[in-house]
Order: structure tokens, then sequence, then C-alpha cells
């Protein structure tokens, strides 16, 4: 490692005798900078060097003998003295890497997409005596999975879990039930009656618990919760909030409307409070001044429809997203941003809208549809290319109800039937609650009663 | 030299040929991780020479790799094996881009005659350590693989090794007029084993 070896590694003779030189010992061609050559191949360098320096001297043609004797010299430098070797089977090359923003979750999306939606109801069943009434609410889907639905003078709560029926008894005299609508907490069940009362059930007991009377002048036709507020819609345009729990229940009145209210919706935030009426307009109401018994103003008024608005729902996954649906005049799906009043789509459905709901799983949309098909569309949002559309209902689809899960639409119509479909597809999670898993006393068309 | 005494390991040839080859699928790993010629997603986590190392999880780049390993031990413990060579191409063009160059020296004597050497473990691993992380950083220099690759991977042997079936003989798929960077290298005394990764010049740079 002296200075005289190092000197002389680096300055071997070039030209000449480059087949003579080899070195036997490659840790010899170093220095103090570059500690170690042997991976840089120095001596094939060398040789390609000297080599190319020696011919261009010589510039005159070369015999064909020197010509080959060059190339065998080639050979042995540097076939010779290796062989180079792969795999035959070559490792697989990253096929779906095409593009970086391509990544597995998107694709396990698109595989998602392709769910197959059944195209017939998953059971269909008797609802005798449903009353026909575009601007009543007779069905809802309680939160423990117990389906409400008014016939006539009854409610009917059917366990989609056990498939069993409990009935509660409206009195006679009060007419028939105009709408009805669970609480939050699954267990109790407010009805709205044609005499303008309001009844609230206890689900368990199928016991009568409370009426609030004053209130309505008229029927009430719509209903929902916020909590133990129970926010009610009559015949004569009023809205009105009800502190269930307190004596004097009236906390709250909204104005605005100057037709019968037909849909009553919470935001999921209990915020906003949209209402559709029979005066073609959707009300957004704040919560916020509801406390005072005085009446409030509306956010915003939105005229935009040209027919009754009884299909509202709020988007689960953005929460100032709204879908309104028109009815017969209008056959027009609109879609609102609730901050600002804004429309931000508007799709002409060729039929009247009766009902509205948001798939929880998926950016989808369902609607019911009257004349002529009495059909559901089910919707990508927010492209609106229709996914399907199903056919079963004889009369306009007026209500429908989701289950707690998701995955289930129960449906109705003027053809009194009760159809469940499983247009939501089978999430992961869910579908243990939905009601085909069980053994029912009506296997397919089956009396409720 | 004390201190060597103090931390006295015997090391085999049958023991080196397997600490090289277990090198090489961890660098091997290493690099399809760092350059990204397998997307991110397909490596986990292990450890190994006290780093985080990722190994792929891809079952056809974990077979070939682990084929390959099994070869080049075969090939190690015959001291017939001169230099592995990674070489990343653009699956498009075939154009080589890259050229991860380990040259291997045997110690002749320790084939022949069969004798062991003294090196701790704990040395070889610091210096196999020194590596792994060069080739970590090595992507700070690099020029960005901006297209799809594939990799293959060439092994220099001596001329009188049979080829096995699942081989053939290849050209050595070299860059014309390259940059070469050199990285460390480590020795268990039997093998010893550079490392110098060889890249297609940048154009930008010389414009």
């Amino acid at each position: 490692m002296d200075a005289g070896t190092r000197y002389r590694a680096i300055r071997v003779p070039l030209g000449d005798r480059h087949h003579t030189h080899k070195l036997n010992n490659s840790s010899e061609n170093l220095d103090r900078f570059i500690p170690n050559r042997s991976a840089m191949d120095f001596d094939f360098a060398h040789f390609m060097l000297s080599g190319g320096k020696v011919m261009k001297e010589n510039s005159e043609p070369l015999s064909p003998s020197k010509e080959e004797y060059r190339k065998q010299l080639a050979a042995a430098f540097n076939m010779n003295r290796t062989r180079i070797l792969s795999f035959r089977n070559k490792p697989p090359s990253p096929a779906e890497q095409s593009s970086p923003l391509f990544t597995d979750t998107q694709q396990q999306k698109h595989s998602k997409r392709q769910r197959i939606i059944p195209q017939t109801p998953e059971r269909t069943l008797d609802a005798p005596e449903f009353v026909d009434d575009f601007y009543l609410n007779l069905l809802h889907w309680s939160d423990s999975n117990v389906l409400a639905i008014a016939l006539g003078n009854s409610v009917y709560m059917w366990h989609a879990s056990s498939g069993s029926i409990s009935e509660v008894l409206a009195d006679e005299d009060v007419g028939p039930v105009t709408s009805v609508r669970w609480a939050p907490d699954g267990k109790h069940l407010a009805v709205g009656l044609t005499n303008s009362h309001v009844q609230l059930y206890d689900s368990s007991s199928c016991k009568l618990l409370r009426t609030l009377r004053d209130g309505h002048r008229l029927r009430v036709g719509s209903l929902d919760w916020n909590n133990h507020i129970l926010t009610t819609g009559g015949q004569d345009s009023l809205i009105i909030n009800n502190d269930v729990r307190i004596r004097s229940h009236r906390v709250g009145t909204f104005m605005g409307h100057t037709r019968e209210i037909c849909s009553l919706k919470w935001s999921a935030t209990g915020q906003h409070l949209a209402s559709g009426a029979n005066d073609n307009l959707v009300h957004i109401w704040s919560n916020s001044r509801t406390s005072s018994n005085s009446s409030n103003q509306c956010l915003h008024r939105l005229a935009d429809h040209n027919a009754a608005v009884r299909a509202l729902s709020w988007c689960p996954f953005q929460s100032n997203l709204l879908a309104s649906g028109g009815g017969v005049a209008d056959h027009c799906i609109k879609f609102w941003n609730t901050n600002t009043g804004a429309c931000l789509n508007s799709v002409n459905t060729g039929s009247q809208v009766c009902s509205l709901q948001w798939s929880r799983h998926e950016r989808e949309l369902l609607s019911s549809h009257g004349y002529n098909d009495n059909q559901l569309i089910l919707w990508k949002y927010p492209s609106m290319v229709k996914i399907a559309e199903l056919q079963g209902h004889k009369s306009r689809v007026l209500h429908m109800a989701q289950s707690p899960d998701g995955c289930t639409v129960a449906t109705v119509a003027g053809d009194e039937r009760l159809m469940l479909w499983n247009v939501f597809g089978i999430p992961e999670v869910a579908s243990k609650q939905a009601p085909k898993s069980n053994p029912e006393p009506f296997s397919n068309v089956a009396r409720v009663r | 030299m004390a201190s060597k005494a103090a931390t006295k390991d015997i090391i085999t040839l049958r023991g080196s040929a397997a600490i090289v080859s277990e090198f090489f699928g961890y660098a091997a790993n290493s690099i399809l991780y760092n350059r990204a010629v397998y997307p991110e997603e397909s490596f986990a986590k292990v450890k190994k020479y006290g780093l985080p190392m990722l190994l792929t999880q891809d079952e056809g780049v974990k077979s070939f790799i682990s084929n390959l390993t099994a070869q080049l031990s075969e090939w190690l413990e015959s001291g017939k094996l001169q230099r592995i060579v990674l070489v990343i191409m653009s699956k498009v063009t075939s154009e080589v881009l890259e050229r991860w160059n380990f040259s291997i020296e045997t110690d002749k004597e320790v084939v022949e005659t069969g004798a062991s050497r003294e090196k701790s473990d704990k040395e070889i691993m610091r210096e196999i350590q020194a590596i792994m992380r060069q080739i970590a950083t090595s992507i700070s220099y690099l020029p960005c693989l901006d297209e799809p690759c594939v990799f293959d991977v060439l092994a220099y042997t001596d001329t009188d090794v049979a080829v096995p079936f699942t081989w053939i003989e290849s050209d050595p798929k070299l860059i014309k007029y390259p940059q070469m960077v050199k990285l460390h290298s480590f020795d268990t005394k039997i093998h010893k084993v550079d490392t110098l990764v060889s890249y297609k010049n940048d154009e930008w740079d010389e414009a």
C-alpha cells in the first residue's frame, strides 16, 4: 500500500501492451480517493481504450485476418471470462401500475359497481284499505327494525326481524290515519289523524301515551322528529314544533306555506328542516330560532317546482344537500345546496315524483313514480345516470321507507301492495338484519291482517 | 487486531454464501421499493440488519427472488459467481435505465480447501447496513423513473458453470455512456461484495 505501488497501478502503460497486462491483484489499483475499483471493470475498460487507439493509429484498412484476430481478442477478453445468465422466466411486470392514480381501492370500488340489482321485489305483502292520498305519509321504518304502515283507521307494526305483526287501533271516530312517524329511539310512534290530533304510542305495549290536541285545525299529513321535538305539518298549512316532554307542547311555528304541508324532513344534524307543500314550494328552516313560541322566518324559499312537493330527502353523505321531487305537473328531481339556496341540478323524470330515498352505502338515489309506469328508478349521483328501473306496482308508488341497515326499501302504492326491494345492495356489514333472512308466515302475497 | 480477537467468529463457505445471497434478496427488494418499480402498497415492512426493510408481497416477485437467491447461494458455494446485476428497464421500450452491479470476489483458497475464516456477524451486518442505507438514499441523486419499469437479474458466472434448465444466456444489457456511483462494500472474508450503480445519463443535465 505504499506510494510506489499506487503510482504503478495508475500509470499502467497504455496502448501496445494491453494483452499482456493483467492485474494479478485487484486491490492494487486504488488510491486515496477511490479506495476500490474492482466493480468498475478496469481491465475491460483498459482494453477497450487501448484497443481502439491501436486501430486508429494504423488507419489503413485491416486485413481480414487481422479483423478476425481482433474479434477473437475481444471475445476472449469479454465473453470467455464470464457467462452472463438470466432467468428464462422474467419477473412479473407491474401491470396495474400504468397510472400512479390508479390504486387498489379504486379497483375494488369498480368491481363493486357491478352488483346485480334484483328486478323483482324480495317480498310482496298485502296492504288493504291503504289510503291512496298524495298528501299523506303512511309508511315509516324504525331504527329498531319495525315497519309502521297506516291502513284505514289502524296502524300496523311489522317486525322485520321476526315477521310478527302488532296493531295499534286509532279511534274509529277520528277518521283515517294521515301520517305515521317513528321517534329516533325506535320505541315511540307518532300518529297524525284526520281530526287534527296527533297521538303518541308506545310500540312495545301498543298503548296510547299522549294526544296532542291544540295544534292544527285540519288533518296532520306529515310528521318528523328532531330528538324530543315532534314537528307536525297540517292541511291548515301550518308547521308546528311540539316538545312532547312538556305539558304545553307547542313550542314553535313555521309560517310560510299557503297550502297543505305534504312533507317534513329534518336534516341529519337537526339544524335544518325542509318542508314541501301543495303550494309548490320548498322551504328550508333553521332550527336556531325555534325555541321561542314566535313564528319563524325561513332560510330559503325554493320556488322552482311546478307542482306539490312531497318527495324530500337529505343526502346522508353531504349534509347541505337536499333532493326534492315534484308532483304530476312537474316531473323533476332537483338538488339544492341548503346553505346558499342554490339549485344544483334538475332532472326531468317524465313522471310524477312521489318519494325519494338516498342510499347510505353508495352515491345513489332512489325515486318512486306514478303514471305511466309506476316504477322505481335508481340514479347514480351526481351524474344522474339511471342504474336501474324497477317495475312491480300497478299504481303510483306513494311511499318509500328504508330499513335501518340501508339495504332494503319498502314501497307501498295505490294498488294496496307493500313491496320490499333489495335495491341498495348488500353491504358487507349489514344484510343480517334484512327481513329476508327469516322464515315468515307470509311467503309471497300475504295479508297483513 | 485485539478488538477483533475479542469477537472471534468462525465463518464457513456455506455460511458466507447464505449471507451474500440473503443480502442480495433484501437488496433487490429494497431497490424495487425505492425505485418504485412495483407499487408501494405491495411491500411490507420487516426488521433486518438493524433497519426497517421492505419486502414485496407480490407472489410473482416473491417467488422470482427466492428462486434467484437459492440459485445464487449454490453458485456462491462453488465460488463460480462473479457478479450479479439487477437491471431496471423501461417497460415499453426495454431501454436499460439502471444497473445495480454487485461484484463478488471469492477467496479461492476457501473453496478449494474448505477452510474457514474469522469475522463477526456483527461487523458484517454493519457493513451490509451501510449498503442498505446507501440504496435507500440513492433516490436523491438517481434520475426519476417516470415511466413504468420492469427489472431483470443477470448473473455473471465462470464459464465452466453448467447452465441450469431455468436459466438462459443473456446479453449484458449495458447502458451507453453511463453515470456511475460507487457504493460501500462488505466482506465476509470469503466473499467480498462491491456495489455500484450505473444509470443513464440525464439528458437534461447535459443540455
